[in-house]
């Protein structure tokens, strides 16, 4: 039931957040706040009451928390939530943005306060959704259900950037690139569940029933490139990228933290939980591709953000440049190389929110995001440019920080795979440092510019509260990140040995098309 | 033939009967007195009534999914269902038909509810519009109901003819009047289509009735063949007019536009609805599968549907030729599940329609909402719908889930729908056909997005258009906020819809 209670709550919130707002102009921040700190709560009391060192029993996962109820009988379709390690460390991290998302918006956010929140708590929801439901239309509808407010985030309270093509395109873009290949996705279900009624005679959405459907190998390989696509788009990796700068920079400052921190985990979680063990064959044979995307990501959103004069579009890109080595961790396939996609996912979450949310507060203090009109802030804040310099460096990979960790466990992991792409993704590293350096170099260092050189308001309480919680999050990360490991120990090692089982199979296949 | 009719036959056709009283009825209300509140309500009561027996028949049949420990109660107090009983060797009153009437009249009623609140600020005559309106459904009643040629085609004119009078209800208007002429003269040449059809599969098979047609044509050889399969096509362009398919599209946003709202709302569902159920059923009962060349030619219209439809519909600024462009494109996702054939198709198109119906009149009875009070021409514009949601949000939230519902997107009946044709077509392996839907679905999402976010947007300073204040305190209000909630089960609870279209089998299935 607590699983229900995890993503109802939220859409409690929120239609208590648009309600509210008659009664007072600030009321829905502080019911926002309380409710995302409440799902806070329950994961963390999830982590302390469950025993999350179980592995896989016969062919059945077994799950810490379970949830089931008949839904549409007429498809074998159940309202079916579950819980495991990664489930729970993705539904921690999605209630410690959405507190950080609810934070930051709450002197940026003036119009409409109470629906926007009802926007940015409903698409928590349904992300949240979309980590727990084991069934795969479950998914597929929660999936879906988190794009609508998120458009509406994008299209409302968005910006309209000098030059660019304004919020409403660039939110519409968004939700075409990942509805267009969500339909993609459900074909490939409906594939997946016609091929397993085929083989059984009973037809049923449920996850631990689809896995290990007996398929030709053509099949499976097209089934599996349905799922990939919806996946990538959102990951994103780099031919479906295209969304995902315009959407960051047009986006206000809570969605971009929700877009870069915890929408984008949601395809990786998808690739984690349902691409790879669903089509084992089919993403061996695929993950040398996929791997080859994800170097190819890598060095290409680093480059790009070291050419960016607008530094949310910068932060963007630099998050394509990341989702490279979840990518390349994912279809590495050995145990080392997953755990390290895990906590990659989790560290870029917080470093990426953490970096939008100062591009934010700049944002707010001069009225521009443009690099060429900053310069010398270093001298008119205290204590915000040394907050940044310490999410710049986590950015680059420093030892001690949550993405070393991670980017460290995926290059070790992959190196036994394909030497060749683990030196090249290596390189990402390098190139990480220039462009963290040259973010921190134009905004902050320098000759002053601009007329204006009076020292500026500096970070409130609110905001210094928010930076140092996720300061100490990734440094914890980054100095004892075995908890987490722990939590995602068992599910990953569950997909680690699908994965390695397809090995033999797959050397025997017929060639694929 | 026995002219003498069983109790369980007249229960049969009691939906049929009770309008055609209705009919007589507001006829005689009218000639008496006029007196728009109860005239509506008499037409109200009386298609209430109809929908009641139409209801009244399936009921029995529903029982079996309901808990066991229910199930002996209810079915001796519903008895054993009456249904299927063929009535005269023109109609068969099936669950399939059953629940088709059942659909064209919520729709009907619906569209009463609307056109009262439509009609309460026009100037002329504001009672006939009712009459018509009974007419109209008691065709769409016919032709759910028809197994026979002549049935098909009375029933289909019957439909079709007093639309033309309602289409072009606001005569002062250019406009409608434009509209209707339009309307008439396709619809006219679209009855001579399917009528020259009929003549050429008759001189083939020498009968009229579906069930016969398909086992004689099997026996027809040679040139014989050819004809049949001109016949055929004919037979289907005719249909394919009245459905607004492509590429026999040309008529519909024109009539979209110039016909007053409610009536918009008719056209797009009880009348397709009832056209379509006829599709089908003839298909099926007069086995149009077994010719290949007719199901590539449906093929081709539904590519060609989902194409045109939604490609154009990217270009308007009106909502309501939007909506008739997104109408094209949606039926052709239906005919993706018609294409399927076999019995999840059956149940797909039936879910599709259930759905479509009620998304679509809540997106008209929006648009009739803000129409009324009566001006030169109703709120069609975009532009008359920007900002809508701070000044109106409960009525907006209507439309938006309406939007999103055509868009497909979950928590909505609209994903529901296309959830099932898409689970049809890959049931088959129709993946071209899927193919053009997921693009058409992509392309669609673009002009309902922009549809809703001008709801959202920051309020223009001219208004032209507003609901009044009190839209929701009428009948046409209620019957909106209804359809809101109906849409969001059907989208998160479909279990009990499922039961209901699942029961509406075709025979020969």
């Amino acid at each position: 039931m607590i699983l229900v209670w995890l993503f109802v709550l939220p859409f409690i919130g929120g239609a208590l957040c648009w309600q509210i707002e008659r009664f007072g102009r600030g009321l829905p921040r502080w019911v926002a706040l309380g409710t995302m700190f409440v799902v806070l709560a329950l994961a963390a009391e999830l982590w302390f009451i469950g025993d999350y060192s179980l592995t896989l029993l016969g062919a059945r996962h077994v799950w810490v928390e379970e949830f089931q109820v008949p839904w549409i009988p007429r498809f074998g379709i159940s309202f079916h939530l579950a819980l495991d390690g990664l489930s729970l460390l993705l539904v921690f991290l999605t209630g410690l943005l959405g507190v950080m998302a609810v934070a930051c918006s709450w002197r940026e956010v003036q119009r409409h306060v109470g629906f926007f929140h009802l926007n940015l708590l409903w698409n928590l929801g349904g992300v949240i959704g979309v980590f727990l439901a084991m069934d795969l239309f479950l998914f597929f509808f929660f999936w879906e259900m988190m794009l609508v407010p998120m458009y509406f985030l994008i299209a409302l309270w968005g910006h309209n950037v000098p030059g660019g093509r304004g919020r409403v395109y660039a939110a519409t873009k968004f939700f075409i690139y990942t509805q267009a290949s969500g339909l993609l996705m459900l074909l490939s279900i409906l594939g997946l569940v016609f091929a397993h009624y085929q083989a059984s005679h009973v037809i049923t959405f449920d996850y631990s029933a689809l896995l290990a459907t007996p398929m030709s190998a053509r099949l499976e390989w097209w089934l599996m490139l349905g799922f990939f696509v919806a996946f990538a788009v959102k990951l994103p990796v780099v031919p479906f990228h295209n969304w995902l700068p315009d959407a960051h920079s047009q986006a206000p400052t809570a969605g971009s933290v929700d877009l870069a921190g915890v929408l984008l985990k949601t395809a990786a979680y998808g690739l984690l939980r349902f691409a790879l063990p669903l089509f084992p064959h089919a993403s061996r044979e695929f993950a040398p591709i996929a791997m080859w995307l994800g170097v190819l990501g890598i060095v290409y959103g680093a480059l790009l953000a070291y050419a960016q004069n607008d530094i949310k579009r910068l932060v963007a890109y630099t998050s394509i440049s990341h989702m490279g080595f979840v990518l390349i961790g994912i279809y590495a396939g050995t145990e080392t190389a997953l755990q390290g996609a895990v906590i990659n996912m989790l560290a870029h979450g917080i470093s990426a929110g953490a970096l939008f949310i100062l591009c934010g507060e700049i944002y707010e203090r001069l009225h521009t995001r443009d690099l060429r009109e900053m310069g010398g802030l270093w001298s008119r804040f205290p204590f915000l440019p040394p907050i940044a310099l310490f999410f710049a460096l986590a950015a680059l990979g420093l030892p001690g920080l949550g993405n070393f960790v991670g980017e460290f466990l995926v290059l070790i992991g992959t190196f036994k795979v394909d030497a060749l792409v683990t030196v090249f993704a290596a390189s990402g590293m390098v190139l990480a440092a220039a462009y963290a350096l040259i973010l921190v170099q134009r905004a902050f260092h320098g000759p002053v510019r601009g007329p204006d050189t009076a020292m500026l308001q500096d970070l409130n309480g609110r905001e210094l509260a928010t930076m140092l919680t996720l300061m100490a999050v990734l440094v914890w990360l980054g100095l004892d990140p075995q908890p987490a490991l722990n939590l995602s120990a068992a599910p990953m090692h569950a997909v680690q040995t699908l994965f390695q089982q397809a090995a033999g199979t797959a050397a025997a296949a017929p060639g694929m098309p | 033939m026995n002219a003498m009719f069983t109790t369980a036959q007249w229960l049969a056709l009691s939906p049929i009967l009770i309008v055609s009283a209705t009919i007589v009825g507001a006829m005689i209300a009218v000639a008496f007195r006029r007196h728009h509140w109860w005239n509506a309500t008499l037409v109200a009561v009386g298609l209430n009534l109809a929908l009641l027996a139409a209801t009244w028949l399936v009921l029995p049949l529903l029982v079996d999914g309901l808990p066991v420990a229910w199930q002996a109660p209810l079915h001796a107090l519903l008895g054993p269902s009456p249904l299927p009983q063929f009535v005269t060797p023109l109609l068969v009153i099936d669950s399939y038909a059953a629940f088709y009437m059942g659909l064209v009249l919520a729709a009907a009623l619906a569209t009463a509810t609307l056109s009262y609140a439509y009609m309460e600020g026009h100037k002329g005559n504001q009672e006939e519009v009712y009459l018509l309106l009974a007419l109209s459904t008691l065709g769409g009643l016919v032709v759910v109901c028809s197994r026979h040629f002549a049935a098909f085609f009375i029933g289909l004119e019957l439909l079709s003819i007093p639309l033309y009078g309602m289409v072009g209800y606001l005569v002062r208007e250019r406009r409608s009047l434009e509209a209707s002429v339009k309307y008439l003269v396709l619809s006219a040449v679209a009855s001579a289509f399917i009528l020259f059809g009929m003549a050429l599969i008759y001189s083939q098979t020498g009968t009229l009735l579906f069930a016969e047609i398909g086992a004689r044509a099997a026996a027809v050889a040679g040139a014989g063949q050819t004809v049949l399969l001109v016949g055929g096509g004919l037979l289907l362009a005719g249909i394919a007019f009245k459905l607004s398919l492509a590429p026999f599209h040309l008529w519909t946003p024109d009539v979209y536009e110039g016909a007053p709202a409610p009536v918009t709302a008719y056209l797009a569902t009880a009348s397709k609805t009832a056209v379509f159920a006829l599709l089908l059923r003839y298909y099926v009962e007069a086995r149009g599968y077994d010719h290949r060349a007719l199901i590539d030619v449906l093929s081709a219209i539904a590519i060609l549907s989902i194409v045109i439809g939604n490609v154009l519909a990217l270009l308007q600024d009106n909502l309501k030729r939007l909506l008739a462009y997104s109408s094209i494109a949606h039926f052709g996702y239906v005919l993706v599940a018609f294409i399927a054939a076999g019995p999840l198709a059956v149940e797909a198109v039936g879910v599709y329609l259930l759905t479509y119906v009620v998304t679509t009149l809540a997106a008209f009875g929006v648009v009739t909402m803000m129409s009324s009070p009566y001006r030169d021409h109703d709120a069609d514009t975009l532009w008359d719908y920007r900002g809508l949601f701070w000044r109106r949000p409960y009525l907006t939230a209507i439309l938006t889930v309406a939007l999103l519902s055509l868009a497909g997107i979950p928590l909505t009946a609209g994903f529901i729908g296309k959830f099932y044709a898409v689970a049809a077509g890959v049931d088959k392996n129709l993946w071209l056909l899927l193919a053009v839907l997921v693009l058409g679905s992509a392309i669609g999402l673009y002009y309902y997005l922009r549809a809703m976010v001008q709801l959202y947007l920051r309020a223009p300073w001219v208004r032209r258009y507003a609901a009044p204040l009190n839209w929701a305190r009428g009948t046409g209000g209620i019957m909106l906020l209804a359809l809101m909630l109906l849409m969001l089960w059907l989208g998160v609870y479909p279990t009990p819809f499922i039961a209901v279209v699942q029961a509406a089998v075709l025979g020969g299935q």
